[in-house]
């Protein structure tokens, strides 16, 4: 923050960076931002925050000339863009970095960053110039970029940098980033943070996204809130805490999560993994000899980087993927050789990673949604069924025949939650259950979750989050390489070392 | 509503096109455009004719319509209602002794389980295979047509490229016999079945627990899988569906009109229903809609053909499908963008 501030002031006088007036964007009958102004300064962290759905995405897409505005103007450095579009965008030195990356995996990190600007010598593309300059960039502003590498073969953290320095080298000096630490470890989060402070005492501006509070605490200079479009605040970081922060966003006070009750399930066990193996296409293992146990009434959390077999885990357990070898038992019975359908019936839910590939049909209404949980449910039945997952998550829009593309990330969540938490379940299995949720939701999830360990149900939970872990877990195991690599209690006041514990195990110390 | 815009605009564009080269050629568009509605909804043959050429398209419109709503690519219609009408007449063939309650439907399900037959072999190599449904359907479609060539060469009379006709009590009446005023035409009551085909996939697709199996396999396999929809399988009945739908098409050549199966007789009629499909946008009333445009077409250009060449209305058909296969990613796009 502090070199925030020293770079403002070497700034020259606060002008302008980026802003938009009056901004109004529908989509059919949902208005996505309503009369929407913003103004960031040269030099600032701008952070804008607030829940899914709170139209933070749609109002960057405006800036960036993505998707302009219906009504209202858009400000790049001080002139008002008559007709906004991305290359206007870019021409006046203004990149973004989405949520979800767009580059091409089978070409290098320096292929990707000069892709469609490629620096020509003769009829060749002047790759060496480019990975050169890519090392420049990458030195500058503390990016570690392996401009060779393929980036099919980088991990979420180091594909994001790989995006950064594309923004940097086409020149930009306001760089927009939508929702950049969703998909981060939390070491890659204090190194993004790092570059960000590097770009920030460079004289660059930095707009973003974000719903992460202690985020905004650490690094944004200012922070504009939004809520169901609007802007409804417009705060300085140093002058706030995230209670306040919170309130804003959600427009109430949260609840506090209560405090976690001691573990006092049953001794019966309701889920059995034994030796569970599951090999990629490649032939590589992505889980190696997996057993697990989850008792009645006790949430098994499960940490561990990304990639690290987590995905495989669960969707293995519920039947998605076939293992190579090893048994699955619910409640007893061997599932190992059954249906998703048939899991499902034994008592299976399961809350799936990749909301829009697996958990819903976007294409689809709410109540359509819902009826994917048991197909049998129809006509009445499943009015009623989605008229009760609709209240207990309070999902909004509350209309059965909305088109779930029309709902944010975090109600989309809710209604994949809702769905199969309304079905007879003995076992729930939830894969990243809030990532790219906001606070309103996850409060929401994280209540359903815990009110289903209550019920006696046996949960695992994976989740890069491990706070949520911390928040929710009876037991933290950790993946590594496919492997279960240690598994530690969650005992509430060993909080810090287990923190060090399992970030240590993450990184495969425990190999 | 927003759905039957892309259509509408569609058709305009063509006409907007046809006009131009109607222009070209040396005629007057509005000319032309009166001389082909007085030839197909002017008069009680043209009308009956034009029922008689949308026919078939609601078959194999519906055919693709079925497969698309699954997420699949039926080229096959082609071959599949090749071998369904071969049944057809096969088994009309054979029903002398029986009386029609019996022999027509008898005659219909023979129709129905050929086609079904060819969509079910690439229903399978695409479930349980993984080989794409594009490629076995377009190659099925060169199997049926060799095979044919070798069985007819058995079967057809001989001199002849058709089969021996099939009993009396297995045709379907014409509708002029109901309506005199169609008299001439070769519409017959294959119309009320291809109508109660399309009511009866719209039930399906829409009403039943199968239908939105297929749904959610066609909006997102894996979204399908996750949730305990045996993909697979769903693909294999799609396409065995889709096969038996476009199997029904003897229906209207072979019991309501020639009375026998002949060579060559379908003239692209499967190709034309993926143009159908997409142009009523999978659904049913859509594909029946989009059948009368095409069958008021197909017969309007011979109508018209005195004054410029008959082409031309296949050069409107084509801006049509062109029109409406562009502004499907521009729908996809809009779509995109609210979520």
């Amino acid at each position: 923050m502090s070199e925030a501030a020293t770079a403002t002031a070497s700034g020259g006088p606060p002008a302008e960076a980026i802003g938009c007036s009056h901004v109004w964007t529908r989509f059919g009958a949902v208005v996505a931002n309503r009369d929407v102004s913003l103004s960031v300064m040269r030099g600032e962290v701008h952070a804008v925050i607030g829940e899914n759905g709170a139209g933070k995405s749609t109002l960057m897409r405006a800036l960036y000339g993505m998707h302009p505005p219906d009504a209202g103007e858009v400000r790049i450095g001080g002139e008002i863009i008559a007709r906004p579009s991305v290359p206007a965008a870019i021409a006046r030195k203004v990149g973004m970095v989405h949520q979800h990356f767009m580059l091409v995996p089978t070409l290098t990190a320096a292929e990707n960053v000069v892709l469609g600007r490629e620096p020509w010598r003769g009829p060749f593309v002047d790759l060496r110039r480019a990975e050169r300059e890519i090392g420049e960039l990458s030195e500058r502003f503390g990016l570690r970029v392996e401009p060779r590498r393929l980036v099919s073969s980088l991990s979420v953290g180091e594909a994001q940098r790989v995006e950064i320095v594309k923004v940097l080298w086409r020149g930009a000096d306001v760089l927009i980033l939508d929702e950049p630490t969703a998909v981060l470890t939390p070491l890659e989060v204090g190194e993004l943070f790092g570059v960000l402070r590097e770009l920030v005492a460079d004289g660059k501006t930095v707009v973003l996204v974000t719903h992460k509070l202690d985020e905004v605490l650490q690094l944004a200079t200012r922070v504009t809130v939004m809520r169901r479009g609007e802007v409804v605040g417009s705060l300085d970081p140093r002058n706030t805490t995230a209670g306040e922060l919170a309130r804003t966003m959600v427009g109430r006070d949260l609840v506090a999560a209560p405090p976690r009750p001691i573990f006092a399930g049953e001794s019966r066990e309701r889920l059995r993994v034994e030796g569970l193996t599951v090999t990629r296409d490649d032939g590589t293992r992505a889980l190696d000899d997996v057993s697990l146990s989850v008792r009645g009434g006790e949430i098994l959390g499960v940490a561990g980087v990304e990639g690290n077999g987590q995905s495989e885990l669960t969707l293995a357990i519920a039947g998605v993927i076939a293992q190579r070898s090893g048994r699955i038992l619910v409640d007893g019975h061997d599932v190992s050789h059954d249906s998703v359908r048939a899991r499902r019936d034994r008592g299976v839910a399961h809350v799936p990673e990749d909301r829009h590939a697996r958990g819903v049909v976007l294409g689809f209404s709410i109540a359509d949604n819902v009826r994917l949980g048991d197909d049998a449910l129809d006509g009445a039945k499943l009015a009623k069924v989605t008229r009760s997952v609709i209240d207990r998550l309070d999902v909004r829009p509350p209309e059965p025949r909305a088109t779930m593309a029309t709902l944010s990330g975090g109600n989309q969540q809710k209604v994949v939650v809702g769905r199969e938490l309304s079905r007879e379940h003995g076992v729930l299995v939830c894969a990243q259950p809030t990532r790219g949720v906001d606070v309103g939701a996850i409060e929401r999830i994280h209540a359903e979750i815990a009110h289903a360990r209550v019920a006696g149900k046996a949960v695992l939970l994976v989740s890069a989050d491990l706070d949520e872990l911390f928040a929710l877990a009876d037991r933290i195991g950790v993946l590594f390489r496919g492997r279960v690599v240690g598994c530690v209690d969650n005992v509430p006041e060993r909080r810090a070392e287990l923190r060090g514990e399992i970030a240590a195990l993450m990184l495969g110390a425990g190999t | 509503m927003k759905s039957i815009l892309p259509p509408l605009w569609a058709t305009l564009i063509a006409l907007a096109a046809a006009s131009a080269l109607i222009i070209a050629v040396g005629g007057g568009p509005l000319a032309v455009y009166r001389l082909l509605l007085a030839g197909t909804w002017g008069n009680g043959y043209g009308i009956g004719q034009v029922l008689f050429k949308t026919t078939p398209l609601i078959f194999t419109g519906l055919s693709v319509a079925l497969a698309l709503r699954a997420g699949l690519f039926n080229i096959g219609a082609e071959g599949q209602l090749t071998v369904g009408a071969f049944a057809t007449a096969m088994v009309g063939l054979h029903c002398a002794h029986l009386p029609a309650v019996v022999a027509v439907p008898l005659a219909l399900v023979a129709g129905a389980l050929g086609g079904a037959l060819v969509g079910a072999i690439a229903g399978a190599l695409k479930a349980w295979r993984g080989a794409h449904e594009v490629i076995n359907t377009i190659m099925l479609n060169f199997i049926v047509r060799a095979v044919m060539v070798g069985v007819g060469a058995h079967l057809f009379e001989r001199e002849q490229i058709h089969t021996a006709p099939v009993a009396a009590s297995a045709e379907l009446p014409r509708l002029s016999r109901f309506i005199p005023g169609l008299h001439g035409s070769a519409a017959n009551a294959s119309l009320f079945i291809a109508v109660a085909v399309a009511l009866a996939a719209w039930w399906l697709v829409e009403r039943t627990r199968a239908g939105f199996r297929l749904r959610a396999v066609g909006a997102s396999p894996d979204a399908a899988a996750t949730s305990g929809i045996s993909v697979p399988r769903v693909q294999f009945f799609a396409l065995a569906l889709s096969g038996a739908v476009a199997g029904l098409v003897g229906a209207n050549f072979v019991l309501g009109y020639k009375h026998y199966y002949e060579d060559g007789f379908s003239g692209g009629i499967g190709y034309m229903g993926i143009a159908v499909a997409v142009l009523g946008r999978s659904r049913p009333l859509g594909v029946v809609l989009a059948a009368l445009l095409f069958g008021t077409l197909s017969q309007g250009a011979l109508a018209v053909n005195a004054v410029v060449p008959k082409e031309l209305v296949d050069v409107m058909t084509a801006v049509i499908i062109f029109s409406v296969a562009a502004a499907a990613p521009s729908v996809r796009r809009r779509l995109e963008a609210a979520a």
